[in-house]
């Protein structure tokens, strides 16, 4: 049996979260998600401003705090923080912690490859609209394929303490080294659909453990120390989830329910590179205090292409935000929010949408909202998109006059106007795996 | 009569693009054919009205005793197109718990 753990759900993460997992109680593994899908483009715009840059820039600082504890214990981590830079993430890791050995895979980054993909007939189109690629083309600014376990496996192979990757399937991380210990092959489906399963439970970390979680929350133990969440993984397949003893949260089925759902499709067809999982083939049995088992899952071969996720341009955006108070703060914030178009209407402007919502009493719900009679405050949220930079930053320029010019209470404008910010939009498409090729390397 | 199917079940959603999905899953096991019967895709999609333009799918899971809806066309384009303050349908799960269904007293002890 081995313990993989994983301590960052995304980038931004509780920073302490892999610390306590390391310190808490006994790990062999230590995985750390860092992608989420638009983070690509971020880093590809770092690194293109510097190119030493274009990786998560919390990695190599946690490495060197966890360092010691990690080489004593044993722990090896494996983390897709290197982003469209794994090379220059690895070497800070070096700097910075020169007693780990580290390791990198490489081979998802496709963004020089694209026009070579395309010319060989495979076609990128959206895989949710459908929509060809020639429109975004010239916009495009990152392109990476989701690798799966088996290089990160072989990553593992060469010894290394960190393994650091670029885009790969999140659960994979939590994969790889099942492969990596139990010698699993390419088409153990089922066991490679039970590994998939229990990386997918909790690779957004505490969502495993009762964070984010409906049922019963309000007696939800010790938000903050929630545990993040261990996988302990057998050699034939089946999996508990679990966390360190004396941290808050819990594990039960209910809390590993929810995050099995999270996010996915047809539950039948769970895509990622290694295995087709089938979620209806799950069994949960509750497996102690804190601690449920997965098993029964089956695996159908895995598909003959892989995700990419390719980030454009798509324009222009800014949220703009004023505060009404009682009385009649709803009807302040209406006679408001029609004040702005009205005056946006008259200039030479151009909108995709200007969007409202009032804040406390809609914004989330809609027409679902319970009813608000008379509300205390309302925050009135505009947002506006537009392929017209300038148009946005006008936008901007017109929620703060209202202050002066429109209905009383007008308060809450404290941070200034809003910032225009470019919209990086997000295309996934497939891309045959014969034209993907990961390899590894060790970094000196 | 009457309840919040928030009696019934627990939910999770979140996104992918533009698509919101919520996994509903029975507080107890008997609650399972409730669902099937009460939460239908139909239903689900007239409860979201104009916060979900596209289609909205069911998938079934017997074994979690739970249901996924799958709705397109649901975040104003998701990620980062969105305007939306929950642009990634984090709320949609206790938006669909806020549906409200007809059941016998029968069902909800039995």
């Amino acid at each position: 049996m081995i313990r993989i753990a994983n301590g960052q759900g995304f980038w931004g993460d509780w920073l302490e979260g892999p610390v306590r997992l390391v310190d808490g109680g006994p790990l062999d593994y230590l995985t750390l998600d860092y992608l989420a899908e638009v983070t690509m483009s971020i880093l590809q715009k770092q690194r293109r401003r510097d190119p030493s840059l274009g990786y998560a820039r919390d990695f190599p600082p946690l490495i060197a705090r966890i360092g010691e504890r990690i080489k004593r214990s044993r722990i090896r981590v494996i983390a897709n923080a290197g982003g469209v830079n794994p090379v220059a993430c690895a070497r800070e890791v070096r700097r910075l912690a020169p007693q780990l050995e580290v390791a990198v895979v490489l081979g998802d980054d496709i963004l020089s490859e694209i026009d070579h993909l395309l010319q060989a007939g495979q076609e990128l189109r959206n895989m949710d609209t459908g929509a060809p690629i020639a429109g975004i083309r010239e916009q495009i600014q990152s392109a990476n394929v989701y690798i799966g376990a088996f290089p990160l496996a072989e990553a593992l192979r060469t010894g290394a303490d960190v393994v650091i990757t670029g885009r790969c399937a999140d659960a994979a991380l939590s994969l790889a080294p099942m492969i990596h210990e139990f010698g699993w092959k390419e088409d153990d489906w089922d066991l490679l659909a039970g590994g998939i399963v229990a990386g997918h439970v909790i690779e957004c970390s505490t969502q495993a453990t009762g964070g984010n979680c409906h049922l019963d929350w309000q007696s939800t133990p010790d938000f903050a120390h929630i545990g993040f969440p261990i996988i302990e993984a057998s050699a034939n397949g089946d999996m508990v989830i679990t966390k360190h003893a004396g941290t808050g949260g819990r594990v039960t089925q209910g809390t590993v329910k929810e995050q099995l759902l999270y996010e996915i499709g047809n539950p039948a067809q769970y895509m990622t590179p290694d295995v087709i999982a089938d979620f209806r083939t799950i069994q949960l049995h509750d497996d102690g205090h804190d601690r449920v088992r997965i098993s029964g899952v089956q695996g159908q071969p895995r598909p003959q292409q892989l995700k990419a996720s390719i980030s454009y341009h798509y324009g222009w955006k800014a949220v703009g935000t004023l505060v009404y108070s009682a009385p009649e703060a709803l009807a302040k914030a209406r006679v408001a929010d029609g004040m702005v178009r009205q005056r946006l209407s008259e200039l030479p402007l151009h909108f995709e949408k200007i969007h409202t919502e009032f804040f406390g009493v809609n914004a989330c719900h809609a027409h679902l909202a319970s009813r608000v009679d008379e509300p205390a405050e309302v925050q009135l949220r505009i947002g506006a998109r537009s392929g017209d930079r300038e148009s946005i930053e006008r936008f901007t320029r017109e929620l703060i006059p209202l202050v002066l010019n429109g209905p009383p209470t007008a308060t809450g404008y404290g941070e200034g106007r809003p910032q225009a910010r470019e919209i990086v939009a997000y295309w996934p498409a497939l891309v045959l795996r014969s034209a993907v090729l990961p390899r590894v390397e060790v970094v000196e | 009569m009457t309840v919040y199917l928030s009696r019934l079940a627990h939910a999770r959603s979140g996104d992918k693009g533009d698509i919101s999905n919520v996994g509903l899953i029975a507080k107890e096991p008997q609650f399972y054919g409730l669902l099937l019967r009460e939460v239908t895709a139909e239903r689900v999609k007239a409860h979201f009205g104009a916060l979900v333009k596209g289609r909205v799918t069911r998938y079934e899971l017997p074994n979690l005793r739970a249901l996924n809806f799958v709705m397109e066309q649901a975040l104003d384009g998701g990620g980062t197109i969105s305007l939306r303050t929950d642009a990634q349908g984090k709320t949609h799960g206790a938006a669909l718990l806020a549906m409200k269904i007809e059941v016998s007293t029968d069902e909800l002890t039995h």
